[in-house]
């Protein structure tokens, strides 16, 4: 019954797949897509978190930190764009956003 | 013991399960509010783990910031729901293909790894004055001495989402009457005001 840093590892591990699963179910909502990335970045900081409390090493909580940071103002700009894009065509389907025909 | 146990899975538990509800849920609405859920357990796993202060920015960033600007969104803009679903059962064989592959690559590294002769003199010997000092206070020494740098560019990225988020969405719409404050405090009597004499019986 002795919590280790392995049942954390393995948690991470799901929630990252979830993660990158939701991005395929939902190809048509880009706003779930954004969840979902919200969702992997959760993963990294419980492996971030749960090493550095292993390890007896604070860095992993600072990273923490700045994934954060980095994890905010993703979701503002992503969110932002999705704005801007839905005014101009009406819609946020995936398959739309090929104006760029990249 | 039994008790760290039970809360682990419990909190475990529900994040799996609101996290898979997040992506499988029809309405975009229920699913920030699973994602909030999932956040919540998330800080909870954090102050289990003894980092309070991670666990309860996770709370205020995500719930408080995040969530609801996700929520604003869904809520602010007019999508039929109802059809955004439909063709998605054709991704599930290549994302179920794709996310095993990933789990099973995932465990592997975490099956390989191994605690290095660093690793463990760090585990024996923790950090000077760790009883003395709360989580917070830690954090707070080393990110503002060793990651003084870090930190700082963290700020200069959110100032540079903000600026990139206003700048995004700010538009000049015709048809809106605005104040002109330069205008109004320019404005003198003599421009706008003349005086007529008018003669009784005639009009201006």
């Amino acid at each position: 019954m002795d919590i280790g840093i392995g049942h954390f590892l393995v948690l991470a591990g799901v929630v990252f797949t979830i993660g990158v699963f939701g991005i395929f179910l939902n190809r048509k909502n880009v706003i779930v897509i954004l969840m979902s990335i919200e969702l992997m970045l959760l993963a990294v900081n419980i492996n971030f978190v749960a090493f550095s409390a292993y390890l007896n090493d604070l860095t992993g909580q600072v990273f923490t930190m700045f994934i954060l940071t980095v994890a905010a103002a993703e979701a503002a700009i992503g969110l932002a764009i999705l704005v801007v894009f839905f005014r101009n065509k009406g819609s946020i389907e995936v398959e739309d956003i090929s104006s760029l025909k990249g | 013991m039994v008790v760290q146990a039970l809360a682990f899975y419990l909190f475990a538990g529900i994040l799996v399960l609101s996290a898979l509800m997040v992506i499988t849920v029809r309405n975009p609405v229920h699913s920030v509010l699973f994602l909030i859920l999932a956040f919540f357990n998330a800080a909870g796993l954090f102050i289990m783990l003894g980092a309070e202060f991670v666990g309860m920015i996770l709370v205020i960033v995500y719930v408080g910031a995040v969530a609801v600007l996700f929520l604003f969104v869904v809520m602010m803009l007019d999508i039929k729901f109802h059809d955004i679903r439909k063709g998605s059962r054709q991704y599930v064989p290549i994302g179920l293909a794709i996310g095993g592959l990933l789990l099973f690559e995932l465990y592997t590294l975490y099956g390989t790894w191994a605690e290095t002769l660093a690793m463990k003199a760090n585990r024996a010997k923790p950090v000077e004055n760790m009883s003395e000092m709360s989580n917070t206070e830690m954090l707070g020494s080393i990110m503002y001495t060793d990651y003084v740098l870090a930190f700082q560019l963290a700020g200069l990225i959110l100032l540079v989402a903000m600026i990139g988020a206003i700048v995004l969405t700010l538009r000049a719409r015709p048809g809106v009457r605005k104040q002109n404050i330069g205008e109004q405090v320019s404005r003198k009597s003599e421009d706008v005001l003349e005086i007529v004499k008018v003669s009784s019986g005639s009009g201006v």
